[in-house]
């Protein structure tokens, strides 16, 4: 029996780096201190159904071919199309999403990362204001105020709160939960909120009217807030910007609740904003809770390569990079894209509907370890190893921290920068014999 | 009888857990089914575990009834998933971002069964 310690679990984004698998006969028998989404991830690669074999869709249904004739079918797909979507590679590794970069440009390809249906708002409030960030160690070890604004720790990031926020000792935080006020904005009572000292019920879609009316108790204009805003009475925007204003230091987390309500990217904008009011008084930064556990890396590789986050276009040769123009579902919407390669993503169940629909009417290569609702939709399907467990690879947790994942079975599946790079090899010699 | 709602979408960890075995029945009873307040559900006539329409002017979609009082009257939560994208605001009005929170909806019973994943997904090859 082997036991591996100091597993990195390939889930969210908080990328918890402590858990302990042992491995018997290639096989995972044991997972220690993940929780519920980490462990059915990790332990279900032994347990769950798989994509055994690659497949080709032929009248209607998908037909079992080798790997060369899955490969030679979907190189021909992508050197054949004008304008090819490529979508996904957050739940990868950063080598994969470097080599799948270099194909979209080999192809003129237009490459956005899950960010599109998640933070990607939040680029683009960090284009406009900043991000005032720091690493979850500093919220561990410092923060006394935590706010989770739009976001279900709880539900989405389990172990967020017991490692780096709510539940954290750290060295100035020694009594943990005692150490620390939280405070939870949100449109429901959920199971965040029921651990919270404050809960503040916003209404639907008003946060960005909510944060300013706590930027201005802040800078000292209360006299300017009206009885009520978003649904909150004036005393409790009072007592919530207090809060934050007299924390020594306070890190405002922040979820879809906010990229994807009503003003989206100006929810990011506003934070920012408050957070500059505030640091003029006390301490207080801001991180989003990324989901799929290397989302950042994709933005972190996408930015280093091409200068552009995620939604870069490549059609004209060089990058390009206009999130509402070039986003995903923009692009499929606008009925542009006529072929599509999907990877360690589902939009197939992600996306709108309509989204959904043009992608059912092109050619679609779908490369991921298991059927989901995308496989529905696709014409090649290439079964990959699972990234953090069958192959090892470099991901970065929500705050932008690099870590690297571990191998822990060994697999007959090649990993997707494998089976990427193959791709590129094999566009290559239908482009140059053209 | 029609529940004029509005309707958000998010993470549950129990939809999560599944994310990696979609296939699985129980990821179609973690996602396919729709949060309302008791006062909203007795309102409908509806009781948790019978069928609703969710419908908009974006699609129609039928998922069964929970029951959830922290939910504010008048909210309604679907799972992230393919019933709930079924009836999200495509538009991303400029900015990327797809409508998944805060779409004006009207939710009724319904006699229909809940589409499982192949059905639904069949749906968009028409």
């Amino acid at each position: 029996m082997k036991v591996i310690t100091d597993v990195v679990c390939p889930f969210c984004g908080s990328l918890c780096d402590d858990l302990t698998v042992k491995v018997e006969d290639n096989v995972i028998t044991d997972i220690q201190r993940a929780c519920i989404l980490g462990h059915n991830k990790i332990a279900g690669v032994c347990l769950h159904e798989r994509i055994e074999s690659p497949m080709i869709r032929k009248d209607g249904e998908l037909v079992e071919v080798t790997y060369e004739e899955a490969i030679e079918k979907a190189a021909d797909i992508l050197a054949n199309s004008k304008r090819t979507l490529s979508y996904g590679w957050a739940s990868t590794s950063c080598e994969a999403v470097s080599k799948a970069i270099q194909l979209a440009e080999e192809t003129g390809s237009l490459i956005d990362s899950t960010a599109n249906v998640c933070h990607g708002p939040t680029v683009l409030a960090v284009h406009e204001k900043g991000s005032p960030a720091a690493s979850l160690g500093q919220v561990k070890n410092r923060a006394d105020l935590v706010v989770f604004w739009g976001c279900n720790p709880v539900h989405a990031h389990p172990r967020h709160m017991s490692r780096y926020s709510t539940y954290a000792r750290g060295f100035f935080t020694k009594k943990g939960r005692k150490a620390r006020n939280i405070a939870v904005v949100d449109v429901r009572e959920t199971d965040t909120s029921k651990l919270a000292d404050k809960y503040v019920q916003v209404d639907p879609g008003c946060d960005y009217m909510l944060l300013n009316a706590i930027r201005s108790v802040i800078n000292e204009n209360e006299d300017v807030i009206p009885a009520q805003v978003a649904g909150i009475p004036k005393e409790e925007i009072i007592e919530l910007a207090t809060m934050l204003k007299e924390a020594r230091f306070s890190c405002i987390f922040y979820g879809m609740g906010t990229t994807q309500s009503r003003s989206k990217y100006k929810n990011g904008d506003a934070v920012s904003s408050l957070l500059y009011d505030l640091n003029q008084y006390s301490k207080s930064v801001m991180i989003p809770m990324r989901g799929h556990y290397n989302v950042t890396g994709f933005g972190q590789v996408a930015n280093w390569e091409t200068g552009y986050p995620n939604a870069i276009d490549f059609n004209r040769r060089l990058a390009y990079y206009n999130p509402g123009e070039t986003g995903a579902s923009d692009v499929l919407l606008r009925g542009e894209v006529d072929s599509a390669i999907i990877a360690a993503a589902d939009p197939g169940a992600h996306f709108a509907q309509e989204a959904v629909r043009c992608l059912a009417k092109v050619p679609m290569i779908q490369i991921d370890p298991y059927h989901n609702a995308t496989t529905e939709l696709a014409d090649v399907v290439i079964p990959a190893a699972v990234v953090g467990v069958e192959t090892e690879g470099t991901a970065y947790r929500m705050d932008s921290i690099p870590l690297r994942m571990k191998k822990l079975i060994d697999t007959t599946f090649k990993s997707d920068e494998e089976i990427v790079t193959d791709l590129i090899e094999k566009v290559r010699e239908i482009k140059g014999g053209a | 009888m029609k529940l004029e709602a509005n309707l958000i979408t998010g993470r549950t960890a129990y939809q999560g857990s599944y994310l990696e075995y979609k296939t699985s029945p129980r990821y179609f009873e973690e996602c396919a089914y729709c949060e309302l307040n008791p006062e909203d559900l007795s309102q409908l006539g509806v009781s948790e575990g019978e069928c609703l329409k969710v419908s908009n002017e974006h699609g129609e979609v039928i998922v069964r009834a929970k029951m959830n009082s922290g939910n504010p009257r008048g909210l309604a939560f679907i799972p992230m998933g393919p019933w709930a994208n079924a009836i999200v605001d495509p538009d991303t009005r400029g900015c990327g971002m797809p409508g998944f929170k805060g779409v004006p909806s009207q939710i009724e019973k319904s006699d229909k069964e809940p589409l499982d994943l192949k059905s639904l997904m069949r749906t968009y090859c028409q």
